[in-house]
């Protein structure tokens, strides 16, 4: 049947078609909707689960191929630079069930902290990669890997980027196979000791070259006709591009299975055409391969090595033509992503904003938007579970030269799961007095609410244990340590006080409350209760100061010409934090009728 | 020269653009045609600008429309319309809410969300402008502005042989096909 699927939604029904057993990932756009749907199938067709970090879940998968099943394992770019451990040393034993594991790239950073090119993972491990250019192609490569997975014992790279996860094109479903277990036996691959390795290492090279023959007669590397003066290698969203901007005017050597590139074939096609490109996003991974190749062809000196690339982009490299547009005076104003009205964090963000001598080592999550305007609470992002351990970094530098300041870390509830905790642990062993705090929303914000290990359930939506940060923050030895409601502005403002006071230990807070979007289960109903209700503005009484709009909640509406608050009745949620604030107690809760 | 048409939904996050564009590329698909949608996920949906977009005709590659290519833009936000127009083909169709979600910077009132919009638009481009927000409470429920859209750009598209009607009924909730159906018509009338 022909349906209309995102290149996600391809890649969890070519999992399930193809018969694997157990999929793991750390949700991470644009990848997280694999696991999502994977979750949605029941526990005796696939086993699908969310990994504290994606390190743990490609673990788990290759757990999965070595004993036999297939396997699948997706993150996003950055979490395979998590991942990376277990990938390249498990390239040297080699898979026994077949193991794919998704890449997914954002060319563009849509949504990303970098826009790194993970095809250097597959030279870089010496792994097989596949890369889709539309969802169908997604699906039919998650099986085509799986298989060569199997033939060649070597986990294989699924590489997509953005713009192949989350466009839909049309897929017709095939049938489901359940292939028979590959049967487990101790074998000395599976067991890296030098010795061992240093074989492996042999027979990995060896491997590299069967797959480079097997490369120039997959059915996934293809010629297509057309006129010959023009003549283009690409791969993935690339491909349509290019498709898009040359039509029949060009012909098109098209990649799908990417490393090793079938250099033979492409030597072959730019022999018969005049002027050879190589289109690709990002870096010239394959452009380098096919000029070290001597292959004379044209690519990074006309096409931009940053951003995506779009229609445009190719057109305007390679032919010089520019669209012509609809052409404005008028200009729009910005609309960048905000904390939600009644968004927990905002407690948070609008105290610690105000603290004087601080550094605010923050991390990814919605707590990074506590860095935008107003609020403009945050010094430092790097990568997920950074904020300790890089504030511990800072914090011996700043007292090594008597600099007075402090650092004041935060992350949400699962980055301290996913490496968090380990930074933490950093301020204890080594001794600093770095304020962490661990904004525990009961749940994975930024991507989409996923169940964590401190949520109470799996991705299956079965009851799990629930961790509790609380007594594992004080497992971890630190000793002082506060559990505030980041919405009691009175109480967040002290807990940071006390904290700061602590000049010779680490300390944490942990402010809890859920995200004002979680849908709350039973347990978080006992607890927090049914708080919504509403905030309004005493028009009289407002004097303009703006204090309440400076925690940057979205319900707020600041009316110049009258200068006055009003609040958006259908945005509030009665958080109550413009009511804490405002110096003329101005603002007043009102208690919603009914629910 | 490409048959291919490109149907560009923009607004803000949370709007149901996503919805409005699953409704069109299913009804497209059903109709025969290669359809290819696009959509932005992610960070944006934290009150961000958000597209979907659409492409379909007898072979799609490409699945985003670039600049200057769009062939009717639906903006569910007035100023949207101003951020996305240079998506527009020369001569585009556009059809506008009258409608202000104002951002970040225009809350806390440290930018003015801008005048004359509608004017400016409309001097460049066709422009059909649709008091949707309006229409729709007027029919009970403000959030099904998205389908009084979704009848409006319907109107301007010339597809006359599909069961848009279906469509709206495979795709949403139950309980809210009838208010649906309704906001389509209404939607259509306006526009
Ligand atoms: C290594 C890595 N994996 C995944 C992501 C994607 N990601 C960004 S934020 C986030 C969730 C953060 O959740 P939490 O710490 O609970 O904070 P919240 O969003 O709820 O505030 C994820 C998974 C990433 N940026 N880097």
């Amino acid at each position: 049947m022909k349906k209309l699927l995102t290149g996600n939604e391809a890649i969890a029904l070519g999992a399930i078609e193809a018969g694997v057993v157990y999929a793991g990932a750390y949700p991470g756009t644009p990848s997280t909707e694999i696991l999502e749907i994977l979750g949605s199938h029941p526990r005796s067709e696939i086993i699908a689960e969310w990994a504290p970090n994606e390190k743990v879940a490609l673990e788990s998968a290759i757990g999965a191929s070595v004993a036999g099943g297939r396997a699948l394992a997706a993150m996003k770019h950055v979490g395979v630079n998590a991942a990376a451990d277990p990938l390249l040393s498990f390239a040297y034993s080699g898979s026994n069930g077949g193991l794919v594991l998704v890449s997914a790239d954002d060319p563009g950073l849509h949504s990303s902290q970098n826009e790194q090119d993970n095809r250097h993972y597959a030279r870089l491990a010496k792994l097989p990669m596949m890369e889709p250019a539309d969802s169908q192609e997604a699906k039919d490569m998650v099986r085509a890997a799986l298989e060569l997975s199997e033939k060649y014992q070597r986990p294989v790279l699924l590489r997509t980027t953005t713009r192949i996860n989350h466009s839909k094109s049309v897929v017709d479903s095939g049938e489901k196979i359940r292939p028979p277990k590959r049967p487990y036996e101790r074998q000395p691959r599976f067991n890296l000791v030098p010795a061992v390795s240093k074989q492996l290492h042999v027979d990995l090279e060896a491997r590299m070259l069967e797959l480079a023959a097997h490369s120039e007669e997959s059915p996934l590397n293809f010629i297509e006709w057309h006129d010959r003066k023009i003549g283009v290698v690409a791969a993935g969203a690339a491909y349509q591009y290019a498709r898009e901007v040359f039509g029949e005017k060009a012909s098109y050597c098209k990649i799908g299975f990417s490393y090793p590139l079938p250099l033979k074939k492409i030597r072959g096609f730019a022999e018969q055409v005049e002027t050879l490109y190589v289109i690709e996003e990002l870096d010239p991974f394959m452009e380098e391969q096919i000029k070290a190749a001597g292959i004379k062809c044209l690519g990074k000196d006309l096409i931009p090595i940053c951003d995506e690339l779009a229609p445009s982009v190719v057109a305007k490299a390679l032919l010089g033509v520019e669209p012509e547009m609809v052409k404005l005076e008028v200009q729009a104003a910005p609309r960048p992503p905000t904390l939600c009205a009644g968004c927990p964090h905002r407690g948070f963000f609008y105290q610690a904003g105000k603290l004087k001598d601080v550094v605010l080592t923050s991390d990814i999550g919605c707590y990074g938007l506590g860095g935008s305007p107003p609020l403009n609470a945050k010094d430092t992002c790097i990568c997920m579970g950074a904020a300790s351990s890089l504030g511990h970094g800072a914090q011996k530098t700043f007292d090594f030269f008597g600099e007075k300041k402090r650092v004041v870390a935060n992350m949400g509830d699962s980055t301290f799961f996913h490496t968090g905790l380990l930074g933490l642990m950093q301020t204890v062993y080594n001794n600093s007095p770095v304020v962490t705090c661990i904004l525990d929303n009961r749940t994975t914000g930024m991507t989409g609410h996923q169940e964590n290990p401190g949520s109470g359930f799996t991705l299956q939506g079965d009851q799990a244990p629930v961790l509790e940060i609380e007594p594992l923050v004080r497992a971890l030895g630190v000793r002082h340590v506060k559990v505030v409601n980041p919405l009691d502005q009175k109480a967040m403002k002290e807990a940071l006080e006390w904290a700061l006071a602590i000049t010779d230990a680490p300390s944490v807070i942990i402010t809890r409350w859920p995200c004002v979007l979680k849908r709350l289960s039973r347990a978080d109903r006992e607890e927090f209760g049914d708080y919504f209700h509403r905030c309004e503005v005493d028009t009289p009484a407002c004097v303009g100061c703006r204090t309440c709009v400076r925690t940057g909640c979205p319900a707020l509406r600041f009316d110049k010409a009258a200068k006055k608050t009003r609040i958006e009745p259908s945005q509030c949620v009665g958080c109550e934090i413009c009511l804490q604030v405002c110096p003329k107690s101005a603002i007043r809760a009102v208690k919603k009728g009914g629910n | 020269m490409s048959d291919v048409k490109n149907i560009l939904l923009v607004g803000v996050g949370g709007q149901g653009t996503i919805l409005a564009g699953k409704i069109l590329s299913n009804g497209l698909l059903g109709a025969g045609y290669d359809v290819k949608m696009s959509e932005i996920h992610g960070m944006a949906q934290r009150g961000g600008s958000v597209s979907n977009q659409v492409r379909y005709g007898q072979k799609v590659y490409s699945p985003i429309i670039d600049k200057g290519q769009a062939d009717i833009l639906v903006a569910f936000e007035t100023m949207e319309a101003v951020r996305w127009a240079p998506f527009l083909k020369k001569g585009g169709l556009l059809v506008v809410n009258d409608y202000r979600i104002p951002p970040a910077p225009v809350l806390t009132g440290s930018l003015d969300y801008p005048e004359g919009l509608l004017e400016a638009l409309a001097a460049q481009t066709p422009t059909t402008v649709i008091k949707a927000a309006e229409i729709a409470e007027g029919l009970g429920n403000g959030k099904a502005m998205n389908i009084v859209l979704f009848g409006a750009l319907i109107k301007q598209m010339d597809l006359a042989d599909i069961d848009w009607e279906a469509q709206i009924r495979a795709n949403v909730k139950a309980s809210f096909v009838d208010l649906n159906l309704r906001a389509f018509k209404a939607g259509r009338d306006a526009a």
